[in-house]
């Protein structure tokens, strides 16, 4: 369970980011943050994953208050989470296999198990193939689905992803929902910022919107 | 237990992953390293070799009497019975001046110069072993000695001694200054080259902490990076020492032959060794823990 109250976050420069935020995401749920761009949709993602804290009002994950973790907690906060990044944050020195694993090496997964769970994966995602392959030799959809499947190997009851669909055309796009939807049909709270109305198709989803760091809806 | 241990193999990999990478710089680094061990460490063997070898010429001190040139054999005789009853005196060998010369014409670059001579320029002379050690017996021994009919001239052996003792110590001091500065040297080396690796990794050092890696699992390969290092720069002292040993040990063995002594270098002992080994990786790790301390903690994921 995700939970805002009153959340406001301003940057040292004095910008605010996010206004008096509140809202709940419950376990097994699936929401997306819509809003145009600057609006705060990845401020909020952020202000979950403990990379920022708000400047007032509480974040609670799971029943913990974020804002208030200290810092060597903050890792095992953040095992809790697949994160998909607007900038997808690949590196670019390790193969298709070595990003996957990952996730699975920081939280000390026995190899063998590890391994299997990597192609699975990478198979849920379809790159089963390019296993050995780096990240650059792949196309952005790919890069983008490589990321995903680096959020879901540890297998999180909650998966964030800010704009996973940006910079892909529509039928990519609607496969990177697709995915997520499977995600959340099995019971994983899933989490998706989205500039893009379009995608969300014609299942009814439920939707946050964000316009000047404010909710309207 | 088994998470602990796959921890660890995992940042050792890493480690030998990333030195591998570079392998210059690597190389480089364990250069810099293992050449100044080997300085400080290679004072020391050397020290070591003096103490053992000055310990064989003096394991009881001695004193040399030197007869005058006209000294004739009944006086010797004298000399003799004079140190036959001495009660300081442990022992002592006569050496009559042919069996000098003979000795002196065994050396082939002696010999020559011994064949121009006219006559046995060598006098008689008596080697004798001291019972007691302390100075004073020797001081009151050598002026008794010295005051005999016919005795041109007594040496002391144990004044160079007092003198190479202080030199030893000297000497020995020095090599701990130099050690201490160059394990300075060492640390800020293996520092260095420990905030180069960390900015070069700045990406993934974000990615990993983003996904829940803990500041020790980021820290444990920089500090395995580090230690290795300092322990194979270690081993590269070791080497060049033995190196060093090995050029030098048959030289040294013929200039000890002409000193009627069979002596051989003498290398680290498997104790002083480990003690190298470990002090050297645990400076490679203490440069790589201030790095990373320094360093690694201030990257936060943007």
């Amino acid at each position: 369970m995700i939970s805002f109250s009153e959340v406001s976050k301003r940057y040292p420069n004095g910008f605010e980011a996010l206004r008096n935020v509140s809202f709940t995401v419950e376990t097994g749920e699936m929401a997306l943050i819509n809003g145009h761009s600057g609006a705060g949709k990845t401020t909020l993602l952020r202000l979950i994953a403990a990379i920022e804290r708000s400047t007032t009002g509480s974040v609670i994950v799971n029943g913990q208050d974020v804002g208030r973790l200290n810092g060597a907690a903050i890792p095992f906060l953040r095992r809790n989470f697949g994160l998909v990044f607007q900038d997808q944050k690949l590196l670019f020195d390790r193969s298709v296999f070595e990003n996957v694993l990952l996730p699975l090496q920081i939280s000390g997964f026995e190899s063998k198990a590890a391994v299997r769970r990597v192609r699975a994966a990478l198979d849920k995602v379809g790159l089963l193939g390019k296993e050995k392959a780096r990240p650059i030799t792949l196309s952005g959809g790919e890069q983008q689905r490589l990321c995903i499947a680096r959020a879901i190997v540890s297998r999180p009851s909650i998966l964030i992803a800010d704009e996973p669909t940006s910079n892909l055309d529509m039928e990519y796009a609607k496969d990177i929902m697709a995915i997520f939807k499977s995600f959340h049909q099995v019971g994983v709270t899933v989490l998706i910022s989205t500039h893009d109305v379009e995608l969300l198709g014609d299942t009814p989803q439920r939707i946050l919107t964000l316009s000047h760091g404010e909710l309207t809806g | 237990m088994n998470i602990w241990f796959s921890y660890h193999w995992h940042a050792l990999v890493l480690a030998f992953k990333r030195l591998a990478l570079i392998p210059f710089s690597t190389l480089l680094t364990l250069g810099v390293i293992g050449i100044a061990f080997s300085l400080p460490a290679g004072i020391y063997v050397f020290l070591e070799n003096v103490e053992t070898l000055s310990g064989q010429f003096s394991s009881s001190p001695q004193l040399s009497l030197f007869l005058k040139l006209n000294a004739t054999q009944s006086e010797a005789g004298k000399i003799e019975s004079f140190l036959k009853e001495n009660p300081h005196v442990a022992s002592f060998r006569f050496i009559p001046k042919a069996s000098a010369l003979e000795q002196f014409k065994e050396n082939p670059g002696l010999a020559e110069v011994m064949d121009g001579l006219e006559g046995n320029p060598l006098p008689d002379a008596f080697v004798v072993t001291v019972r007691d050690v302390s100075a004073e017996t020797l001081e009151t021994l050598s002026r008794a000695l010295s005051e005999l009919h016919q005795v041109e001239h007594v040496q002391l052996d144990s004044a160079w001694m007092q003198r190479l003792d202080a030199l030893l110590k000297l000497g020995r001091l020095a090599a701990w200054m130099l050690s201490l500065l160059l394990s300075l040297l060492v640390i800020a080396v293996v520092f260095n080259t420990i905030r180069l690796q960390i900015l070069t990794m700045r990406d993934e050092i974000e990615v990993a902490k983003l996904i829940g890696a803990t500041n020790g699992f980021i820290r444990r390969p920089f500090l395995y990076f580090g230690t290795i290092q300092g322990l194979v720069g270690g081993i590269v002292a070791w080497l060049i020492i033995s190196l060093g040993i090995h050029l030098t040990d048959e030289p040294v063995k013929h200039l000890m032959q002409l000193y009627e002594t069979d002596f051989r270098l003498y290398h680290l002992s498997m104790g002083d060794s480990l003690v190298m080994f470990l002090f050297s990786a645990g400076l490679g790790w203490l440069g790589a823990w201030l790095s990373v301390v320094s360093h690694l903690l201030k990257i936060e994921p943007r």
